[in-house]
């Protein structure tokens, strides 16, 4: 999961250099141009990812070293 | 009440509220510095969320975002905010947590402090101190400049006797600011200032689309006023009569104009703008910029990975969980806040509102003039609340952490930490935050306020970008050195002067490092040349020196139990 998580970063990135939109006038449901929707996109896919990210690929690890180390601490005192 | 004072007055009734918060805050501050510095490790995932949004999102954001669209188009938001919201999140996933994981494990307050642990050196920290203050100043001058400027905008007119523009001057304004942000700092500390942006972050947000809604209906109704909007009827182009029904309606009458600059609108009649005018179409595409600077835009980003006020609010979590919800809604409240900016931006630049040549000849007026054309004076004064309060919400961590920097990595390392007591601790800090708000006031009134905030910006984002490579391989590379992170420091500062100095101080706008690879030109950010060539510095160096002591790589990267 973790290594299909960081491929959807990878992919963010590439899709983000969308040059195919480069010089496409037309406006979405004639409101907002079609470069700044497609990038509105990718702000929103952006959050989806960051959510599978926060789901299948958390440290865990990192929370109970930290927590470990401050009962270990309080411990001694 | 005239339109000034009235406006004046909410400004005055918002600015003494946050006083109250930060005064407010300083009766819960326990005494000790690592309450005042930051706050006793105990911020929750939604206050983590305000406060690392409400940092990021400054002048810049709002004030520049709006200025640039107006300048350049659209395509401002795919150069920085949508890339923003995948790079901000991916340095508080792999830096943010991990850094206050060491951070809660071994008491640090400051970059420098890590990096002295991790990389069994001392001076590391005085090499990284001055440099990080020379950035961060111009980071501080673009929130103070951006609060000016914006209200010069909003008032002109106002106050007839008090300028010739009739606008309050922005030498005012940032004095105002630097005051009010100075004092909820002051005696707020960490927690008054999380408190303080959670609460401005929410002001800026919602006035936002506030403004945002009156900005589009408002210049929906001038377009059918002035008999400007179209429909089609039966396959047949017609002006439109009937009044917008709504804000859906609103944005599509409104955005009908973005393609017909206004330069082009005055030279035709109605009806040729209407049926003929072959639409200039830069606002609305990126014809105007070049897909490698675009490209290479997306490293600017990184900074956030080595902003030092960032790395603070880190340290500030609860717990690594807190993390999670910044990490997931950070991309979406970019999109919520950028995408209105970047729109008042481009309908800036149509036939729709006549901007005075004293406000498009500077570009970070245009957001106020909007604010003040198209709103009510009492609604005015809230819109203009809520752009001095997206600016504040990042000058207060800013010159926290400088505080914080100052007394940490110089008095108490230096001193002993047996040398002074809390309270002395707290208070030398406050001392120094008076100091560099002092000079970034003093800055702001020099004619590098004359520089377009957005380019100001840039530069200065690009310094720190350049040392992301060493925050990563500091959390990530057993084999990193000391001697490596000096190369990195070294390379990242004397490439940002040398280029800096090449773009004159900045003065030419959008200056690029161009690369010729056999007939083609390629056109690059300066932020590439200098993020690479300090990563290749600091892994070569890094590579033919001694590594740190066995027991530092323990430290940081304990050998796990199968």
């Amino acid at each position: 999961m973790k290594i299909l998580v960081w491929g959807l970063v990878l992919a963010l990135v590439v899709l983000h250099q969308d040059i195919w939109n480069w010089n496409d006038a037309r406006l979405v449901f004639g409101i907002i141009p079609v470069t700044l929707a497609y990038h509105a996109g990718i702000s929103i896919a952006a959050s989806c990812v960051w959510f599978l990210a926060a789901n299948f690929a958390w440290p865990t690890h990192l929370e109970d070293d930290a927590e470990k180390s401050l009962s270990s601490e309080e411990g001694v005192q | 009440m005239s339109p000034g004072m009235i406006k004046v007055t909410i400004i005055g009734v918002y600015l003494g509220l946050l006083l109250f918060l930060g005064l407010f805050s300083s009766r819960l501050f326990k005494g000790t510095s690592k309450d005042y510095l930051l706050a006793s490790h105990s911020i929750g995932p939604f206050l983590l969320l305000m406060s690392l949004f409400g940092t990021t999102m400054t002048g810049f954001a709002l004030v520049g975002s709006t200025g640039e669209a107006f300048a350049d188009g659209v395509g401002v938001y795919g150069m920085l905010a949508s890339s923003s919201g995948i790079i901000h999140s991916l340095c508080f996933f792999v830096l943010g947590v991990k850094l206050w994981s060491w951070g809660k494990k071994y008491g640090y307050t400051t970059q420098a402090g890590f990096f002295r642990d991790r990389l069994d050196s001392d001076k590391i920290g005085l090499v990284l101190f001055p440099i990080l203050i020379a950035w961060i100043v111009p980071y501080l001058l673009v929130g103070v400049i951006s609060a000016g400027k914006a209200i010069e905008g909003a008032t002109r007119g106002d106050f007839p006797t008090m300028t010739e523009t009739g606008a309050i001057p922005a030498w005012l304004t940032e004095l105002v600011i630097c005051l009010v942000v100075l004092v909820y700092v002051f005696f707020g500390g960490m927690r008054g200032t999380t408190w303080a942006n959670t609460f401005q972050t929410i002001v800026f947000m919602v006035l936002g689309v506030v403004a945002f809604y009156l900005i589009s209906t408002g210049l929906a109704e001038k377009s059918v006023a002035e008999g400007r909007a179209h429909q089609m009827v039966n396959g047949e182009r017609i002006i439109r009569t009937e009044p917008p029904s709504g804000l859906i309606d609103s944005l599509q009458i409104v955005s009908q104009e973005i393609p017909k600059a206004r330069r082009v609108r005055d030279k035709v009649t109605l009806a040729d703008q209407i049926e003929t005018v072959e639409a200039p179409e830069k606002f609305r595409t990126r014809e105007r910029m070049d897909p490698w600077l675009f490209f290479t835009y997306m490293l600017i980003p990184f900074s956030v990975g080595m902003f030092p006020h960032l790395f603070q609010h880190w340290l500030t979590a609860k717990s690594g969980s807190a993390f999670k919800l910044p990490i997931v809604a950070h991309p979406v409240f970019i999109l919520i806040v950028w995408i209105p900016c970047v729109l008042i931006g481009v309908w800036a630049t149509t036939g729709l509102i006549t901007i005075p040549p004293p406000i498009a000849s500077d570009p970070n007026k245009v957001l106020g003039f909007m604010v003040k054309s198209l709103s009510g004076d009492v609604l005015g004064g809230f819109l203009l609340a809520g752009i001095l309060a997206a600016i504040m919400s990042s000058l207060d961590s800013q010159f926290l952490c400088v505080g914080t920097m100052f007394t940490t990595d110089i008095v108490v390392h230096y001193g002993g930490k047996d040398r002074f007591s809390d309270r002395q601790i707290v208070m030398i800090s406050r001392c120094f935050i008076v100091a560099v708000v002092a000079i970034t006031y003093f800055l702001s009134l020099t004619e590098i306020a004359q520089t377009r905030v957005f380019q100001l910006g840039i530069w200065c984002f690009s310094g720190f970008s350049s040392l992301f490579p060493l925050a990563l391989l500091a959390v990530y590379w057993r084999g990193l050195t000391k001697w490596g992170a000096y190369a990195g420091v070294l390379t990242s500062i004397v490439t940002w002067f040398v280029l800096f100095q090449k773009s004159q101080f900045g003065a030419i706008e959008n200056w690029s490092v161009d690369l010729t690879i056999g007939a083609t030109t390629i056109h690059t950010m300066p932020v590439a040349t200098m993020f690479f060539a300090s990563a290749a510095a600091t892994i070569f160096v890094s590579l033919v020196t001694p590594k740190p002591s066995e027991e530092t790589i323990e430290k940081f990267f304990p050998t796990r139990a199968a």
